[in-house]
């Protein structure tokens, strides 16, 4: 019952988007501009390139997802929409599966595009296992999506809510940040070793976890009118 | 305030005043002089008690922030705002001494220590609670959100921790740890400075409460005058 | 007050009761009976009428959603801009939408928040006949308005609120305008 509520408001997000494509298209924007910001700031030698190329991936891709958390509750506000939510047979946690799975679902579009763009900017040739990558990106986006959809919530009902996001938002997704560019890093060059590797993603996993899990409990009060 | 209050406020004062008195006669002349930093190791006290002062703030700002959500009573918010703010005083301090010591030990004001860089993303995650209160005007929503924060930022402490552990962990530095055993005077001496400092921690939080407890007094007293008048 | 009664928020003294049950355990069942129009529509701008209808009529589990749904948007005369975007229409269009909307469940209780505001006479007409059409079948209407003249006109009880108590309450059968007008000024003007 959450989840088909959930899903509902998910569809309705994804046809809201589909009609303006005004989300998608400003991450994607953001991601590749500040990937070029990168190529200027560290110029691509050989040596930078791998070093930077992991952590600089998952700068864009947060500095991205953080205009797509923003947009998910902002546009609830015209119209006082999220009002029409909350007096619907709705419960609260619906909302917040639906608004995370928009998010997550955006960011992964958002990522498949950019990746292959930047190895190309880059000539950056992946020797590891691109599954493995793909699990990495999944797990780090999932963590990004469920706290920051919680905290795009909470900032959503601020004064000066798109500069509040960020600056709340970046803290709190540093441990994600952390075991994504080591993994990445680790799966991108194909370095055989397997036990880092493994904690990095069990960190990424508890993350996930936590993160998913105490939304859920936490997302009424945040929402109360 | 009334005379109990006042009793309380006098006792933690005249506790803390007693206890710092101790602490510093034991720092600087109890305990044994450090071979290699001299007089420079002796923030190191300093250093530790806040550390674990602001540990134990930062736990106080969770276990409030549940207690306000459950049940909606405004003391546990200013409980939390007290804390927070103390914490991120004594964060703050953390972040100040670490580099005192650290030029020192190993000629560098910033290494990415893995205590000190967690202490950093901790100041952060402080820092965004007073932007979350800062950014709503109703108390009420404010206490509801910075409680939310409180609890998600608390979350994050242990994660962070062994996140930066294992990040270090992997680019292993040249500088070394903290370095070995503690004799133990010296040891004594930082029990006794780590119990003054949470003293003082208790202290401030008497005063604070005080001071934001008269806020919301004169704040009731206006909204009464105002629906006299209106 | 509506905050309360549309569930949306406890009350901070006393009890609700909703058909001598207290209002909190079964929320999501009552929701399902309640219907709100507002000064704000609740509709999404960049979807048509059929989308924003289509996904209320989801949410509120609505049966033969689809039929329902041109049902509703011919009682308010909005069947030509099915497909149409929300962000097209005129405010008094938007209005009427957000009344389809309020009533595509069918519920038993309505609640109408300012409902006229920023309204030409057409859409005034037209929200009027809805109400009216409604106010025969079984069920409860809840107007708040300064718009008192309409308010008389549409209803059988009144109630004057001042600061949040109830000042004065009576039918409204045989009240004139300004005999209302009066007793408003007496009981909100003064403020007493």
């Amino acid at each position: 019952m959450l989840l088909r509520q959930g899903w509902h408001i998910f569809q309705k997000d994804l046809l809201l988007e589909w009609h303006s494509k005004q989300v998608i298209s400003s991450m994607l924007t953001f991601s590749v501009l500040v990937v070029v910001v990168f190529a200027f700031a560290f110029p691509p030698s050989r040596g930078i390139t791998e070093a930077v190329f992991p952590g600089m991936i998952w700068v864009a891709f947060t500095f991205a997802g953080v205009l797509g958390l923003n947009r998910a509750f902002v546009s609830e506000k015209h119209q006082d929409c999220l009002m029409g939510l909350l007096l619907a047979p709705c419960d609260p946690v619906s909302i917040y599966i639906g608004k995370t799975l928009g998010t997550f679902f955006l960011m992964v579009v958002m990522e498949i595009i950019s990746l292959p763009l930047f190895l190309v900017f880059f000539d950056y040739r992946i020797v590891g296992s691109v599954g493995l990558l793909v699990l990495i990106i999944f797990l780090g986006t999932l963590g990004f999506a469920t706290v920051g959809t919680l905290l795009g919530a909470l900032a959503a009902n601020t004064r000066s809510s798109e500069i509040l996001l960020p600056l709340i938002l970046f803290p709190i997704v540093v441990p994600i940040l952390i075991a994504s560019v080591k993994a990445t890093g680790l799966i991108l060059t194909g370095s055989g070793q397997v036990e880092q590797l493994v904690t990095w993603i069990r960190l990424l996993v508890v993350y996930d976890l936590i993160f998913l899990i105490a939304p859920l409990l936490l997302f009424e009060y945040v929402l109360e009118v | 305030m009334s005379t109990r209050n006042k009793t309380l406020h006098q006792a933690a004062g005249a506790i803390t005043f007693l206890l710092m008195t101790i602490s510093i006669y034991m720092i600087f002349i109890y305990a044994p002089m450090e071979k290699v930093m001299m007089e420079v190791q002796k923030i190191f006290y300093f250093h530790v008690g806040v550390a674990w002062n602001g540990a134990l703030a930062f736990l106080v700002v969770f276990v409030v922030s549940i207690m306000y959500l459950m049940t909606k009573d405004g003391k546990w918010d200013r409980y939390g705002m007290a804390s927070a703010e103390i914490g991120l005083l004594f964060a703050t301090l953390v972040l100040l001494t670490g580099p005192i010591w650290g030029k020192s030990a190993w000629n560098t004001w910033w290494t990415w220590e893995p205590r000190l860089t967690s202490t950093l993303v901790i100041w952060f995650i402080y820092v965004a609670y007073f932007l979350v209160r800062g950014a709503v005007a109703e108390y009420h929503r404010k206490a509801t959100l910075s409680a939310v924060f409180g609890i998600i930022g608390f979350l994050n402490v242990p994660i962070v921790y062994y996140s930066v552990h294992l990040w270090r962990v992997a680019h292993p530095m040249v500088f070394g740890s903290t370095g070995g055993g503690l004799h133990p005077k010296m040891l004594h001496a930082l029990i006794v400075t780590v119990f003054a400092f949470t003293f003082l921690y208790i202290y401030y939080m008497l005063k604070s409460l005080a001071i934001e407890t008269s806020r919301r007094e004169l704040e009731n007293i206006k909204s009464v005058l105002r629906e006299r008048i209106d | 007050m509506l905050k309360i009664l549309s569930l949306l928020i406890k009350p901070s003294s006393g009890k609700l009761l909703i058909d001598g049950a207290a209002a909190g355990d079964l929320n999501r069942k009552i929701k399902g009976k309640i219907g709100v129009i507002s000064h704000n529509t609740f509709l999404y701008d960049n979807l048509s009428a059929y989308e924003n209808l289509q996904f209320y009529g989801k949410l509120y589990q609505v049966a033969h959603l689809k039929s329902r749904i041109q049902e509703v948007l011919s009682q308010v005369g909005l069947n030509y801009v099915l497909h149409d975007p929300v962000r097209t229409f005129s405010r008094g269009m938007q209005q009427r939408l957000s009344i389809a909307r309020a009533i595509l469940h069918e519920p038993a209780i309505l609640f109408l928040d300012e409902p006229y505001t920023g309204l030409d006479q057409n859409a005034i007409e037209i929200l009027n006949s809805v109400l009216t059409r409604l106010t025969d079948s079984n069920r409860t209407i809840f107007m708040v308005t300064h718009n008192y003249e309409q308010g008389l006109e549409l209803s059988n009880r009144v109630l004057i609120l001042v600061k949040g108590r109830i000042a004065y309450a009576t039918k409204t059968e045989g009240i004139t305008s300004e005999g209302f007008k009066k007793l408003y000024r007496q009981h909100v003007g003064g403020g007493q």
